[in-house]
C-alpha cells in the first residue's frame, strides 16, 4: 500500500483550510495511483478532535497527530525531526504540504535531510503511467511551466495556495486517528518563539485572500489608498498593491505583490493603477480571475486580464464603491 | 562577526529562454545580473559589520562568468569572494545546490552568522537556504524582516501570513531575508577598485572534498521533464470609459463578473 501524504498546516492551534484544498490534490492523486491511501500529518497541542475528524470528512484516511508542548507553534526544527521520524516509520511515496511560510520552510528543511528531491510552488499534480508524481509548477516568473520529476522516495512537493478548491465534507467517509509519540527535548528546539505580531492593516493577509484589491502608482498619493480598502472591504478581501508604492511608503511591505514581494492566486484579483510590468506579473498571473483598470489602454496589465476597464480610476471606483454599498444595503 | 552570504547570477528577468531539449535555461546571450533578492542579505551584511565589525565573504557557485556578481558584492562592500566552480556542479537542483555550499560552508568556519536572500528570481524555489541550515544544523530563521543582536542571540522579525513573529536564535545561525530588511546600496568608488583587483579563490569539488555523486545534474533527485507555455485563457474583454454611459457599463460589467465569481 502506498501512502500520499497531506501536511495539515495548523495556524493558532486550528488546522488552517489551506490542508484542505491539499486533500483535493490527494483525492485526485488517489485515483490514480494504484492501491494507494491517503494520510494527514498533523502536529501541534492540542489540537480540537473536531479538526482531525474534519480532515477524514475530507478525504484523510488516516490521521497521524503528535501532540507536544514543543511543537506548540510552528519552529522548523522540531517539526522536521517529528516529520523525518514519521517518514521513516511509515515510508509514504508522496508527501505535500502547502507553499506557505511553513510549508516553505519545513520541506526544503526535511528534503535535503532525507536526501529527496523536492518541487517548490506547484500549481498541477498528476501520475505517469510509472507511477510517478509529476509536478508542474510556474517557473521563470510564470512565462513558462514546467514538470518535474523526481526519482528518490518520498516524493516531495509544495503547493500554490489557492490554486485548487478545498475538498468538500463527505460526513459518511471514515478513517482513523493515530496518535504518534515521538520523543522531543529542549535540545531539539534551539529555536524559540517570542511573540507573534497580528498586522493590523490586513484584515485578511493578500496570500490567503479570496479576493485581492491591488493599487499601483495610478492612485496618486497615499491618502487615496483608503478607496483601495473600501473596495477590499466591501468585497470581502485584502489588499495588495506594486512594489513602487510600496518604495513611496504609501503602504507597507507585506502588501507586495511580485517578484520580491508576495506571491497570491486568488479568485478575483483586481488591479488598479497597476502598470503590468513583468515583475509585478510574476506575483498574480496565476489568479483565476483578473479585472484591471487602467487609464492607458497599452497598459500591460490589460494583456493578462479578464476584463480591462481603460479609464481613470478615480472615477470608475467611486462609482463601483457606491454599487457595491448599495447592493449591500438590499440584503 | 565573521559573515557568509551566499549569491547566484541570474539572468535578467525581462528575457530568458528555455532549452526545448534539456528544459534548462539558456544562458548565453541573455544578460546576468545579482539576483535582485541577494541585494537584501548583502546590504544587511553590510550593515551588521559596520555596526559590529568583521568581514564578510561572499559565496557563488555557478560558471566562471559568475564571478562578476562576486565583484559586484565586494564594489558593494563585501570582503572577501569564492566561486564554487567546476563542471561536476552543472545542472544541480535545489539539493545538489544545497550541497554544493555546505561543503563550501565546512571550509569557511568559523563563521557567525549566513544570510541568503529569499529565493533566487530565476529557480524560484526559496528551497536553498532552508536546506543549507539544515545540512549544517543551523538554526533557521526564514523570511526575515528584520535582525537585532541580543546577548549572543539573533531576533528575528519573520514576515508571515498575517503579521510577524519574532524568534530568538542563538549563533552561529542562517537567515534567509526578505525585501523589507534593507534598501541596497550602489556600489562604491573604491569598492569598485577594490572589486577590480581582488583575486576570487576558485574552488572545485576536490578542493571542498564533495562527493560528485551528489553535485549538479546527476546528483540532482529532481529533473525537469517537460516545459510548455502557461495557457493564457483570458477572455481580454476591454471597456473605455468616456462618458457616463459608459461609466454605468463598465461598473456594471465589473459587478457582474465580480457576481459570476460568487465575490459577491
Ligand atoms: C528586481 C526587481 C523586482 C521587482 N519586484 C517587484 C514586485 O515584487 N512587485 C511589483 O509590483 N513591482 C516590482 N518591481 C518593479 C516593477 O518593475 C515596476 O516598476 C512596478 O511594478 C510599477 O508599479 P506600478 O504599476 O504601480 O507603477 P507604474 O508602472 O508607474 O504604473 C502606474 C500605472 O497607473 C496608471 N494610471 C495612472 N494614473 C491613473 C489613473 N488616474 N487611473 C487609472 N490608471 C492610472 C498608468 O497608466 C500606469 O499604467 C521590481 C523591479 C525589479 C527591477
Amino acid at each position: 500500500m502506498k501512502e500520499i501524504w497531506i501536511y495539515a498546516e495548523v495556524r493558532e492551534d486550528r488546522v488552517n483550510e489551506v490542508a484542505y484544498e491539499l486533500l483535493t490534490r490527494a483525492l485526485d492523486l488517489k485515483g490514480k495511483l494504484e492501491d494507494s491511501i491517503i494520510s494527514a500529518v498533523l502536529m501541534g497541542r492540542n489540537i480540537p478532535d473536531a479538526d482531525k475528524q474534519e480532515l477524514i470528512k475530507r478525504g484523510a484516511d488516516r490521521v497521524y497527530y503528535v501532540d507536544n508542548p514543543l511543537l506548540k507553534d510552528f519552529v522548523v526544527e522540531p517539526y522536521s525531526k517529528v516529520l523525518i521520524e514519521l517518514i521513516n516509520r511509515y515510508k509514504p511515496e508522496i508527501i505535500i504540504a502547502p507553499a506557505t511560510t511553513q510549508g516553505r520552510t519545513l520541506m526544503p528543511y526535511t528534503a535535503v535531510r532525507l536526501q529527496t528531491g523536492l518541487t517548490a510552488d506547484c500549481t498541477g499534480l498528476d501520475i505517469d503511467e510509472a507511477g510517478n508524481l509529476l509536478q508542474t509548477r510556474p517557473a521563470i516568473g510564470g512565462n513558462v511551466m514546467a514538470t518535474i520529476r523526481t526519482s528518490t522516495r518520498p516524493q516531495m512537493a509544495t503547493v500554490r495556495p489557492h490554486s485548487t478548491r478545498p475538498a468538500p465534507i463527505d460526513e459518511s467517509r471514515e478513517g482513523e486517528v493515530i496518535e504518534v509519540d515521538v520523543s522531543l527535548t529542549e535540545e531539539d528546539a534551539p529555536v524559540k518563539k517570542l511573540e507573534y505580531l497580528k498586522d493590523k492593516t490586513q484584515v485578511v493577509t493578500v496570500q490567503d485572500a479570496d479576493i485581492v484589491v491591488s493599487g499601483g502608482r495610478g492612485i496618486g498619493r497615499a491618502d487615496n489608498f483608503k478607496i483601495v480598502y473600501r473596495l477590499a472591504e466591501l468585497l470581502g478581501g485584502a489588499v495588495g498593491a506594486s512594489r513602487d508604492v510600496v518604495d513611496r511608503g504609501w503602504i507597507t511591505y507585506p502588501h507586495q505583490v511580485g517578484l520580491s514581494g508576495k506571491t497570491v492566486n486568488p479568485k478575483v484579483y483586481i488591479a488598479l493603477g497597476i502598470s503590468g510590468s513583468i515583475q509585478h506579473l510574476a506575483g498574480m498571473q496565476t489568479s483565476e480571475t483578473i479585472i484591471a483598470i487602467n487609464k492607458d489602454p497599452d497598459a500591460q496589465i490589460f494583456r493578462v486580464s479578464d476584463l480591462g476597464i481603460v479609464g481613470d480610476l478615480h472615477e470608475v471606483v467611486p462609482v463601483l464603491i457606491e454599487r457595491l454599498e448599495a447592493l449591500k444595503n438590499e440584503i | 562577526m565573521r559573515i557568509i552570504i551566499p549569491i547566484k547570477q541570474v539572468p535578467e528577468t525581462s528575457n530568458v529562454k528555455m532549452d526545448p531539449e534539456t528544459g534548462t535555461m539558456v544562458r548565453e546571450g541573455v544578460e546576468s545580473i545579482i539576483n535582485p533578492l541577494d541585494l537584501y542579505s548583502i546590504e544587511l551584511g553590510i550593515r551588521l559589520k559596520e555596526q559590529y565589525g568583521g568581514e564578510i565573504i561572499v559565496v557563488s557557485m555557478g560558471p566562471p562568468k559568475a564571478q562578476e556578481a562576486l565583484r559586484e558584492a565586494i564594489a558593494m562592500g563585501c570582503d572577501d569572494a569564492v566561486l564554487l566552480t567546476d563542471r561536476f556542479f552543472a545542472g544541480a537542483d535545489t539539493f545538489a545546490t544545497s550541497y554544493t555550499l555546505t561543503k563550501a560552508m565546512e571550509k569557511l568556519k568559523p563563521f557567525d552568522l549566513i544570510i541568503c536572500g529569499e529565493r533566487a528570481t530565476d529557480g524560484d524555489t526559496a528551497q536553498v537556504g532552508p536546506g543549507l541550515a539544515a545540512l549544517l544544523g543551523l538554526p533557521l530563521s526564514t523570511f526575515t524582516s528584520r535582525i537585532e543582536l541580543e546577548d549572543g542571540c539573533i531576533k528575528a522579525t519573520r514576515l508571515i501570513e498575517g503579521g510577524y513573529e519574532v524568534l530568538s536564535l542563538p549563533t552561529p545561525a542562517l537567515v534567509t531575508v526578505v525585501k523589507e530588511i534593507s534598501d541596497p546600496r550602489l556600489p562604491t568608488l573604491r569598492g569598485k577598485q577594490k572589486a577590480k583587483k581582488l583575486e576570487i579563490k576558485k574552488w572545485t569539488a576536490q578542493d571542498m572534498e564533495a562527493d560528485t555523486a551528489k553535485t549538479g545534474l546527476k546528483g540532482s533527485p529532481t529533473r525537469v521533464v517537460k516545459t510548455f507555455n502557461p495557457k493564457v485563457a483570458r477572455e481580454g474583454k476591454l471597456i473605455e470609459v468616456k462618458d457616463e454611459k459608459t461609466l454605468a457599463q463598465a461598473v456594471d460589467e465589473i459587478i457582474s463578473l465580480l457576481k459570476e465569481k460568487a465575490a459577491i
